[in-house]
């Protein structure tokens, strides 16, 4: 029988460590729901949803109930929608995202993800329409997430997209201005995006996929800074042990959720994102762990080096603990997200520079990060560029969700409003770069992506 | 299929008589049984089997939660697999 105080560790880091599931994504693919008639496109593609996913919150729920550990989210991902709709007459997708919304209302999902185009090489005529609609479908529906891929370490960065993705994402900001832009919260751009990432705003059902998946995101900040805390002084290898056998600990919680949701909705079994996703509660902070490692605050010198040995130490301990991992497997580093960031940015200690530096060695990038409502588009565009270049050149994804609070200067505070949280909107070097994201255009695939 | 029940508060008379009455009246076998008490804390953990539970497994949660509400417990039931997860390979 299981001893005691393993019984009494499992429960107290649920109760006090803030362990839990981040979330249970379904992955549907939505291929066979392609019409020449927009109406019956998305007539099928509510159907196809609400079919598949019909239990997936009671399944979610009743798994919560019986082993005792929340599950916060539980959440549908489609095939990225500017392949379905391209077949069909529409030329305004904000209806296909209108059906996403709907069919996530009535399944009772937190968000639903791929409202989605993949462009790192360059437009199809449904990537275009699908990217011209998403400032008014995002912030005319509540539970669609989008995202668009500008680059590949394989393809490139393409230039043109991430410029147009600098006036989307300011359109966005404004048509959700009384919300404080809340709808940029619900866009990602990204380079090397994984097409099984079960967290949103950046999920969606990638091409490769099987028909329908289960895949499933962990978390725990908490529980890895309270291991840490046991550790007090000791050496790098020892803290990297601690965090490889926490993370061990909770991936294997994720395992156990993800094959119980495979078999009771007779659904494949995909991926475990080893993720440790921060939430806005005390106790559930990235940014903590770091400060844990002995760094005063989040940001000073050191504090890549911290995140470079967190990210890698999560990993190690996570891999052997599922059977596929997948998705975006690290530490997330999301401003607003994250109490420690907050207090990180109020004092000056991070700044968006730091930040920069800090997503070459987590798993995304930069993450919620407000920034002041008069940002120019084209320093928007040029910061997705410096974003998608780490991610090119380092095999890795990064990926850029910001948000130009209209009408809020830099310290004001945004609020977002639940797992999102709120944050102080930052400083942007406001030097211009403009000329260089007119040049537009493609740049090279790397040197590096040559490897056959 | 077996769950674990742990039990946790400040110990009096009654704890085991009030938990296994709710136990017994759902059919619920206890299979083992390990408590100690540290700094005034009572801990009890139950290996229970679930089989030939009568109700559902979150109305036996409840009726089990109401119960240590009842005498100032925290009681909880959890499937036993989620603790075999984490601790054995």
């Amino acid at each position: 029988m299981i001893r005691s105080m393993e019984v009494i560790e499992t429960i107290k880091m649920i109760q006090e460590e803030c362990l839990d599931i981040r979330t249970i994504t379904m992955g549907i693919s939505l291929r066979d729901c392609c019409h020449s008639e927009s109406k019956i496109s998305r007539a099928k593609i509510y159907d196809k949803i609400t079919r598949l996913a019909a239990d997936l919150v009671k399944v979610g729920n009743n798994i919560e109930k019986e082993f005792g550990i929340p599950i916060i989210n539980k959440r549908v991902s489609v095939t990225p929608i500017s392949i379905i709709a391209e077949s069909s007459d529409e030329e305004d997708y904000v209806k296909f995202a209108e059906t996403l919304d709907e069919a996530a209302n009535t399944i009772g999902v937190n968000f639903i993800g791929g409202f989605s185009a993949l462009v790192h090489k360059g437009y199809t005529i449904g990537d275009r329409k699908l990217i011209r609609s998403i400032p008014e479908a995002l912030s005319s529906t509540k539970l669609v997430c989008s995202s668009v891929n500008v680059a590949t370490t394989k393809a490139g960065i393409n230039m043109d997209a991430i410029k147009e993705m600098g006036e989307v994402i300011k359109r966005t900001a404004h048509l959700s201005e009384k919300q404080d832009s809340l709808a940029c919260a619900k866009l990602v751009v990204f380079a090397n995006v994984p097409e099984d990432n079960p967290f949103m705003a950046g999920a969606f059902h990638g091409v490769g996929e099987p028909e329908c998946v289960i895949n499933v995101g962990v978390s725990g900040p908490g529980v890895v800074k309270c291991a840490l805390e046991k550790v007090k002084g000791a050496d790098f290898g020892t803290v990297s042990e601690t965090i490889k056998k926490t993370a061990f600990k909770i991936t294997r919680m994720g395992q156990l959720v993800a094959q119980e949701a495979s078999k009771r909705l007779g659904v494949e079994f995909g991926i475990v994102d080893l993720s440790l996703a921060p939430t806005p509660a005390v106790g559930d902070s990235v940014a903590y762990i770091l400060e844990e490692m002995g760094l005063e605050k989040c940001g000073a010198h050191g504090t890549t080096a911290a995140l470079a040995l967190l990210n890698d130490a999560v990993k190690k301990g996570g891999v052997m603990a599922s059977s596929y991992v997948g998705g975006l497997s690290g530490a997330f580093i999301p401003v607003s997200e994250d109490a420690g960031m907050i207090e990180a940015v109020k004092s000056g200690a991070l700044t968006l520079e730091k930040l920069e530096a800090m997503t070459c060695v987590c798993s995304v990038g930069l993450d919620m990060i407000a920034v002041p409502g008069d940002t120019s588009a084209h320093t928007i565009a040029a910061i997705i560029a410096d974003e998608a270049a780490i991610g090119v050149i380092n095999n890795k994804t990064t990926a850029v969700r910001i948000i130009p609070a209209i009408g809020k200067k830099i310290g004001d505070i945004v609020e977002f409003g639940g797992l999102l949280g709120s944050g102080p909107v930052m400083k942007v070097n406001n030097f211009s770069s403009e000329e260089f994201i007119n040049r537009g255009g493609r740049i090279p695939a790397p040197i590096n992506s040559l490897r056959n | 299929m077996r769950a674990i029940i742990t039990v946790i508060g400040k110990d009096k008379v009654g704890i085991i008589a009030g938990i296994s009455a709710v136990l017994a009246d759902n059919n619920v076998n206890i299979l083992d049984i390990t408590q100690t008490t540290m700094q005034d804390v009572f801990t009890m953990i139950m290996l229970v089997d679930i089989k030939g539970v009568t109700i559902d497994f979150s109305l036996l949660s409840e009726k089990l939660e109401k119960k240590g509400d009842e005498m100032g417990l925290s009681v909880r039931i959890q499937h036993e697999n989620i603790f075999n997860s984490m601790h054995r390979i």
